[in-house]
């Protein structure tokens, strides 16, 4: 473990994702506690400029709702939205890429043409549609942006469970009598773990970006705060206020680049031997 | 007195103001069109896009005053028959088709008798009560009625009862006659050219009937689909007029605050936009009175009106818009006050019960207002869950009865027997429709009073029946009225005489001129 972190730490740009990320998620948890109103209520006269107010840093947006407020229950929505929709599509992606893998003839090639199908569809397109038609909830939100992440997942399980399938201790394994689902589940997936986690430290920034997207095009949950949203209700009063797309963007950029200098050092601490030379 | 005297003399500087300015003659008007309209054949299609650039090629037999007074347009003078059931028309004599044929008392027979009574769904409900549509002479038509019909004289109006040449159109398949595509009216500007997703052309009528009429040369209809590429447009000086609705409500106070530019929000007095919250009175906490009545006193409307509109529009106190005949305002008031909704809630044992509202999917300034409904229904403690939809799914919901709250706005046609009944008179529930009584809302009171007042003759007994369905309708409260929606209209202030009539921009430039 002190290894790992020796490594990770190597990266300087890591260490400064991992402790944005940790003042997000902070910001998130402490939300209810910092902002115990609604972020919905009306506060303040509509357009209130930043900084104008000490009680609203942020200003408020055209409904005289404070924005600082929405940023924070905002995070809330973000990282929830981010961590359960991959969380999800790992579930989906990794039995379908480790049975792929294993088993390989007409299941590999059953499972991957049914993941290529998922591929050829644009990603942000087949979730428009599916949120559209389930009528947009922070469920379908969840479940669309889940469904059009997993493929990557699958295809890069399945290469590594190829890889480590020939390997002597898996065929050790098959010596000695184990069932398939034992020697996947216990000799090889372990061995796939470090990959997987780095995509999904980039998947997590995807679908903050997905969910964005989507409120920013009103597709969001009526019901929740979210970055998106506030940028696309923004939208049409740009010229106005400025301060109502740009606090949200900002943001999202931090968020996501964090997670994905994070990902970058997650890469570097858990394959020390692809590591880049002269770091 | 002194507040009187600097009142005369703020009439007497008005007065003058307006008799000064004489119009000038020439000019091209550039407006927005938004959206592009189906088509341009007032008979066939009514839609607001459609009336709009149509009200100038089209006319009726009158037009409108912002206090719904009938005024000339192809009749110059009209009566009615003490007992209410004769309306004798007394038409322009010198009036022209654009194609040079002559207009008669004949072609009002067949637009109205004929054409309509097969296309126009809205103007058939009052044709109902039409015995015998004749022409004696040229320049006379009479219309008899079956029994007194209140609302009559208020039907002709260019977007109700368009004239229509008898000419082109009698014994024709209507909808596939080529001349759909060049409409022939009568108006005071002719059609010229449409490309599509461009432009729309029309042309000064030179033999308009009335000497001098109308004083533009040109009106061009630009069609641009995107809202913000539209503000531009007026912003650089492309186009001169924004008709109301075509900008969003957010660009309202940044282009108004440009230089000669005037807003207004007049001209909607004859339709009459009403906007209000369907309240499901069937099942669910909507379907107790004291909970509907907590919603009123709930909503801050006067915010809304400020932060979304602008300022422009009026709260609604009454079904009944203030500009439609028979308002009252000797009503049940809801000004805002959360108290009386929270004491309103508990004595109903309300018990948290979520409801669902839907957003009536128009834009950001619905969505805006369905934010902050929720967010004050919330502060009295009503559980709300926005339900998110498009417009095909809003209408279906509605059809199908399948919400509890929900937004819409309808049009009052300026008198309540044409736009207000129909929303609550309990013949008019049945599913499948959205702007039908909806809500479920059955009264038998009230059902009497709608169809007494319908056919009464005079003003006052009218008024009367009025004035009492509006008591009881606003203490059930069967919907919670939102705002008597203001539209502004944006113009160079340079341009005159726009907005002159109930009817506003879709009543034609016929008056319009351009101050050099």
């Amino acid at each position: 473990m002190t290894d790992f972190w020796k490594r990770y730490q190597r990266n300087r740009g890591a260490v400064i994702g991992l402790i944005i990320l940790l003042a997000v998620v902070l910001v998130a948890v402490l939300a209810p506690v910092l902002f115990p109103q609604s972020p919905w209520k009306m506060v303040q006269r509509p357009f209130l400029p930043p900084f104008a107010m000490e009680r609203f840093p942020l200003g408020t947006d055209t409904l005289g709702r404070n924005v600082l407020a929405g940023l924070a229950h905002g995070a809330q929505v973000s990282l929830l939205v981010g961590l359960i929709s991959t969380l999800v599509s790992l579930v989906i992606g990794i039995p379908i890429g480790a049975l792929a893998g294993y088993f390989g003839g007409w299941v590999d090639d059953a499972l991957m043409r049914f993941t290529e199908f998922f591929q050829t569809v644009p990603n942000f397109a087949l979730a428009i549609v599916l949120v559209a038609i389930f009528e947009p909830s922070v469920q379908s939100i969840v479940g669309a942006i889940a469904i059009v992440s997993w493929p990557p997942v699958a295809r890069l399980v399945r290469g590594e469970v190829l890889s480590l399938r020939s390997r002597e201790y898996v065929e050790a394994a098959i010596l000695s009598g184990q069932t398939n689902a034992t020697i996947i589940w216990r000799q090889i997936l372990p061995n796939t773990l470090s990959p997987i986690i780095v995509l999904a430290s980039l998947m997590v920034a995807t679908a903050i970006l997905l969910e964005s997207s989507l409120s920013f095009l009103g597709l969001g949950d009526p019901n929740l705060m979210s970055w998106g949203y506030m940028i696309g209700a923004a939208r049409t009063v740009i010229r106005q206020a400025w301060w109502l797309s740009f606090f949200p963007g900002l943001a999202i950029v931090l968020t996501v680049l964090a997670l994905n200098l994070i990902g970058e050092g997650l890469n570097d601490a858990l394959n020390p031997r692809l590591s880049r030379k002269g770091k | 007195m002194l507040k009187k005297l600097s009142l005369l003399a703020a009439t007497f500087i008005v007065a003058t103001g307006t008799a000064l300015a004489d119009p000038v003659s020439g000019g091209r008007a550039n407006a927005v069109i938004q959206p592009e309209p189906p088509s341009l054949m007032l008979g066939l299609v009514q839609n607001g896009p459609t009336q709009m650039v149509a009200g100038n090629l089209y006319e009726s037999l009158l037009r409108y005053g912002p206090d719904l007074e009938p005024l000339p347009q192809l009749a110059k003078s009209w009566e009615i028959s003490e007992d209410g059931l004769t309306y004798t028309f007394h038409l322009y004599d010198n009036v022209k088709w654009h194609d040079g044929k002559p207009f008669s008392a004949e072609d009002v027979v067949f637009s109205a008798d004929v054409f309509l009574r097969e296309t126009h769904p809205r103007l058939r409900q009052s044709l109902k009560y039409v015995e015998s549509i004749t022409a004696p002479d040229a320049n006379t038509v009479v219309f008899k009625l079956n029994e007194p019909f209140g609302p009559f004289i208020g039907i002709f109006e260019v977007g109700t009862m368009p004239m229509i040449p008898k000419h082109i159109y009698e014994g024709t398949d209507y909808k596939a006659n080529p001349a759909n595509n060049t409409p022939i009216g009568t108006g005071p500007f002719k059609f010229v050219e449409w490309t599509k997703g461009s432009h729309i052309l029309l042309t000064k009528n030179e033999d308009y009937y009335i000497d001098g009429l109308p004083y533009l040369d040109e009106i061009y209809w630009h069609i641009i689909p995107d809202a913000a590429s539209r503000s531009v447009a007026f912003e650089t000086g492309v186009v001169d007029i924004l008709p109301g609705g075509s900008v969003e409500n957010f660009d309202v106070p940044r282009l108004t605050a440009m230089e000669n530019t005037c807003v207004t929000d007049k001209g909607w007095e004859f339709i009459g936009p009403l906007s209000w919250m369907w309240l499901n009175n069937r099942e669910g906490p909507t379907a107790d009175k004291r909970f509907r009545q907590a919603v009123m006193y709930a909503m801050d409307r006067e915010f809304a009106k400020d932060a979304l509109w602008n300022g422009l529009g009026k709260v609604a106190q009454s079904p009944v818009s203030s500009s439609t005949r028979f308002f009252s305002d000797d009503v049940s008031q809801y000004p805002y006050d959360p108290d009386k909704a929270r004491a309103l809630l508990e004595e109903m044992g309300y018990d948290g019960t979520p409801v669902r509202l839907l957003p009536l999917p128009y834009g950001e300034t619905w969505q805006r207002w369905a934010e902050a409904i929720k967010q004050n229904l919330e502060e009295v403690g009503v559980k709300v869950e926005i339900v998110a939809t498009d417009v095909a799914g809003w209408n279906q919901k509605i059809s199908d009865w399948d919400y509890d709250l929900a937004f819409t706005y309808l049009y009052q046609y300026g008198d309540p027997a044409l736009g207000v009944a129909r929303t609550y008179v309990s013949s008019n529930i049945a599913k499948g429709s959205p702007w039908n009584n909806v809500e479920g809302y059955e009264n038998a009171k009230v059902d009497e009073l709608f169809a007494k007042a319908a056919t009464a003759v005079s003003k006052e007994e009218r008024q009367a029946l009025y004035t009492e369905v509006q008591q009881i309708l606003t203490d059930d409260v069967p919907v919670a009225w939102l705002l008597e929606l203001g539209f502004p209209t944006i113009y160079r202030c340079n341009v005159k005489d726009l907005v002159t009539t109930a009817i506003g921009v879709n009543d034609g430039f016929r008056d319009a001129y351009i101050e050099k």
